[in-house]
């Protein structure tokens, strides 16, 4: 098992004095599909932004023992640019590291192609419906073709359906690309279907609450849902999120 | 039907206001030096023609070359504001100041500078002076105006300062802009009358220099060729800048995208 990402000792306060991480020891292995559980507010959010760098942790380190990878973002918005159309939107990461233009449009292009946009590469976002632009959303992560993808609760605000599709779509892509993936979720049976391993997080000051490892089949699409396994997966994460929610009240 | 009705309505009204002035001013025979029939005006335009363009091209000289100074000054500055909130913290004040100071009580001081044979001079920077404080607020709010979010995406892909300014902030502050560009479009005409106004007399040779020259001498049927061209300059530029807006917004921005239907 090669450790990819290690968060020693990480804790966070806010300037507002706000504790949103009391401590959190996690290594994260390559090829793993990890969930961050927790309730809102357990700084499950916080710990993803800690570890791509977008924030800077109070106390503690970040570790990449295999040098820091290509990292792609996923955020509970699309947050695309409204002026730019999806192909713009999707190229942007590429366009910001200088890849020259024409290699930067095939891998766009492909990207799109990917994540089923194809046909709406000169759509704005306000003509796209919110699946179609978390689709753009993860076209653009992917096109920068990241060794770790961090999604911040990126289908929370889907339809059930979307967001199963998206779920499939997510996993195959994944596979193909041998990514890591990190995935903050409020939602129990989205990570149970999702991953290869759930942290389950307390309510606020977070902690690490318990460590789940799973072993859901490789392919996986809506009859997984109805198994045994699946059932037995998400009553485990469900148990320890309900022990972490007792011991802090 | 719903398109053509929109631009037949007050054309129609605009006639019948004009032919009911007509009647009125005839049928009450109100003398010409209050107020002359709409036939009348006409031929005072006529008439004046080749004064009334010469003076139309100097106020639009003046009141073009102020506003694309504005505008430039205007973001330069607010382009600072949104880099460093120190430079903001020490000059906005000053920046209000120009703005609130009543600029025709500023009028007078500014043609003994710039001396009653450059009335256009202090026109510039009269007009200058009015035009420039709805760009910097606007820009500068625009230009902060950014979805935190995106700030973060272009963070994690390593973006410089620039890149952020040019491909995020500039990009989502152009509606906030082209707002303040049409205030100022306005402004820096009346900053144009303005300095014309305040001299009253000398080489001011703009559109309301030939306002009170006929009004001096009761010509009011000139004065109010004078008047509507002054108010055509006003119009064109308010709509040459919302045509500029919506083929910069149409696309993607709300405000412009539900004008379209």
């Amino acid at each position: 098992m090669t450790t990819l990402l290690s968060l020693s000792a990480i804790s966070k306060t806010f300037d507002n004095g706000l504790e949103a991480i009391a401590r959190i020891d996690l290594d994260v292995a390559q090829g793993q599909f990890l969930s961050l559980v927790g309730p809102s507010g357990c700084g499950k959010s916080t710990a993803l932004r800690i570890a791509a760098g977008l924030v800077a942790p109070t106390r503690g380190t970040v570790a990449w023992p295999q040098g820091r990878p290509q990292v792609g973002f996923v955020f509970q918005d699309p947050t695309l640019l409204p002026w730019a159309n999806v192909a713009a939107n999707v190229r942007l990461p590429l366009d910001l590291m200088h890849m020259n233009k024409s290699e930067a449009e095939d891998r766009a292009a492909r990207a799109i192609k990917r994540v089923g946009l194809s046909g709406f590469e000169n759509a704005y976002p306000r003509e796209l419906s919110g699946g179609m632009k978390m689709r753009a959303s993860i076209a653009r992560a992917i096109a920068a073709q990241p060794k770790l993808l961090l999604m911040d609760e990126p289908f929370a605000a889907l339809d059930e359906l979307t967001r199963q599709a998206l779920n499939d779509d997510l996993l195959k892509l994944a596979r193909e690309d041998a990514m890591t993936v990190m995935f903050v979720t409020h939602s129990v049976f989205e990570s149970a279907y999702l991953s290869s391993r759930v942290v389950v997080m307390t309510p606020r000051p977070g902690r690490i609450a318990a460590d789940i490892h799973l072993a859901p089949p490789p392919e996986r699409d809506v009859s997984y849902r109805l198994t045994q396994e699946f059932a037995d997966a998400a009553g485990k994460v469900s148990a320890a999120l309900r022990n972490a929610m007792q011991a802090a009240a | 039907m719903n398109g053509a009705l929109k631009y037949l309505l007050p054309a129609a009204l605009g006639i019948a206001t004009l032919a009911l002035w007509e009647f009125l001013v005839r049928h009450y025979q109100v003398p010409i030096f209050l107020l002359p029939t709409p036939s009348a005006i006409w031929p005072a335009f006529t008439e004046n023609f080749v004064s009334l363009m010469g003076s139309l091209w100097v106020t639009l000289q003046v009141t073009w070359i102020a506003f694309a100074v504005a505008l430039i000054g205007g973001l330069a500055l607010a382009i600072v504001f949104s880099q460093s909130r120190t430079a903001e913290n020490a000059l906005f004040p000053y920046a209000v100041i120009l703005q609130v100071t009543p600029v025709i009580s500023v009028a007078p001081l500014l043609l003994i500078w710039t001396g009653y044979e450059h009335v256009e001079r202090a026109a510039v920077i009269i007009a200058l002076v009015v035009a420039f404080f709805p760009i910097l607020s606007n820009a500068t709010i625009g230009l902060r105006s950014v979805d935190p979010g995106l700030v973060d995406l272009f963070r994690l892909y390593g973006a410089s300062r620039w890149q952020i300014l040019w491909r995020l902030q500039f990009p989502g502050a152009l509606p906030y802009i082209l707002t303040g560009m049409k205030i100022s479009g306005g402004l820096a005409l009346i900053g144009a009358v303005t300095a014309e106004l305040a001299a009253g007399s000398g080489t001011a040779t703009g559109l309301e220099w030939r306002v009170i020259e006929a009004g001096n001498r009761l010509e009011i049927a000139k004065m109010f060729a004078a008047l509507a061209l002054l108010s055509a300059v006003g119009i064109v530029n308010f709509y040459a800048l919302t045509g500029l807006e919506w083929l910069l917004l149409h696309r993607w921005h709300e405000s412009a995208v539900k004008k379209q239907g």
